[in-house]
């Protein structure tokens, strides 16, 4: 049976409930674990890549551009591939995460040099411990700094959730893609797929941008 | 590891064709690119408030559904009855791809744009150039130096994405080395080569990119160092 009226709203609500139910257990999912694991071991890398010997820096700052100008896709496939008995789902969720703590250690780098120096000699006066100093005067200023930038990673990261397909975790597009073949309809599903993401990202990058104006001025 | 090598150079001949339909799509996709951000990020300053929202409505719409999305849309819903618009698969990569990234790209050439100082502006119109002659002459060259370093983060990521196109059943470089993959049993090895190829392709592109902004600058007489890519993509 073909169906050759432009728009069908039935194909919308057969498809609407999977294609919901794989939006908060896959989609929301991996970008929130994801992005919570980025963040941390982001922070992790660079105070790490700060700390160790200039050598061993250089190398962990080589490891760790390859991994951010390499693509997501290959690196999923790569892990899915090599250890095929860990469940997809958490070989994406980590995989995403460590793909952009990279990024977001740079984030941190940026907002870490824009720490004025007046506050280590401040916190050196104070005879503040290195430990101490790190840990109560300059990340907490660094992170504030930084918290635009690492919202906007967190935006690319869920509208990157789709290519889990590569390694047969089925998202919100994967279910609608599914029910696009089974039956010979994609225009619909394709089309509430998008807007769905558009619905979750439009706002969320609205309330970064209005965060970026405020801490800009503060 | 002899028998991944006679798999390597067995695979050889395909694997040029996948590298160059992967080089193919990341030239093609980023002119696209280039030209959308640019015409998107002049229309988003315009004054005439209808072109201005049409632009940010663009805009908006491709940074705000996913690059997959889109590709599916144009490769999966357009051939079918209401539209009937088949395309090849490698064009449909490059317009998704184009339109993709050219969308972040119009945010940095309208940001890029406004940076320029105001009095440069002025200095302009005191001269009675034209508003052509103004942007051209004056503005964009100081907007281009500006703008490259974040254009050339979104080129990586631009060479990035194109690693998805295989869904789309176009046989790049990441399809040829799923094949590989499969002929060898070796995950690490295929993989791994796979990763350096492509670190490769963005590496040369990013360092194209570099000697773009160090010529930029010289133009201006700034003779300083270019920075190269690093940083927040927007």
């Amino acid at each position: 049976m073909i169906d050759n009226s432009p728009w069908n709203w039935d194909h919308v609500w057969a498809a609407l409930p999977d294609m919901l139910r794989t939006f908060v257990t896959v989609t929301l999912l991996v970008t929130i674990i994801g992005s919570v694991i980025a963040a941390v071991l982001g922070l992790l890398l660079e105070l790490l890549r700060r700390s160790v010997p200039r050598p061993v820096a250089g190398v962990l700052t080589f490891v760790m551009n390859f991994i951010r100008m390499t693509p997501l896709v290959v690196q999923l496939l790569f892990i899915y591939f090599a250890f095929t008995s860990i469940d997809p789902l958490i070989i994406g969720i980590v995989v995403f995460g460590v793909h952009y703590a990279t990024f977001m250690a740079e984030v941190y780098r940026a907002g870490i040099d824009s720490v004025p120096p007046g506050q280590w000699e401040a916190s050196t006066a104070l005879s503040m411990s290195p430990g101490r100093t790190w840990a109560a005067v300059i990340v907490p200023q660094a992170v504030r700094a930084t918290a635009p930038a690492l919202g906007n990673y967190v935006i690319s990261m869920f509208k990157e959730t789709p290519f889990l397909a590569t390694i047969a975790v089925i998202d919100m597009l994967g279910a609608a893609q599914a029910y696009g073949g089974s039956h010979f309809r994609y225009i619909e599903v394709i089309t509430v797929a998008g807007v769905l993401f558009l619905i979750a990202s439009y706002p969320t990058s609205l309330l970064v941008n209005r965060l970026e104006k405020r801490l800009a001025f503060a | 590891m002899s028998d991944n090598l006679d798999a390597l150079s067995r695979a050889l001949p395909r694997l040029l064709d996948g590298l160059l339909i992967t080089l193919e799509l990341s030239a093609g996709g980023a002119l696209l690119a280039f030209v959308v951000a640019v015409g998107l990020g002049l229309m988003a300053r315009l004054d005439n408030i209808l072109l201005r929202g049409i632009a940010r409505t663009v805009i908006e719409f491709f940074r705000g559904t996913s690059l997959l999305v889109q590709l599916f849309f144009l490769f999966f819903v357009l051939p079918l009855p209401p539209m009937n618009i088949e395309l090849p698969a490698v064009v449909v990569g490059v317009l998704g791809l184009g339109l993709n990234y050219g969308a972040y790209g119009a945010e940095v050439v309208r940001g890029s744009i406004n940076a320029v100082p105001a009095g440069q502006w002025e200095a302009a119109t005191a001269l009675s150039l034209s508003p052509a002659q103004r942007l051209r002459r004056v503005i964009f060259p100081q907007a281009w130096a500006l703008m490259i370093p974040s254009l050339n983060n979104l080129l990586i990521q631009l060479i990035k994405g194109t690693a998805v196109v295989y869904l789309i059943t176009i046989v790049d470089l990441t399809a040829v080395f799923n094949d590989l993959r499969q002929e060898t049993r070796d995950v690490f090895f295929t993989y791994s080569l796979a990763l350096v190829v492509y670190f490769a392709i963005a590496y040369a592109f990013s360092g194209l990119m570099t000697l773009l902004e160090r010529r930029a600058k010289h133009r201006l007489g700034q003779s300083g160092r270019a920075v190269g890519a690093r940083g927040a993509i927007a």
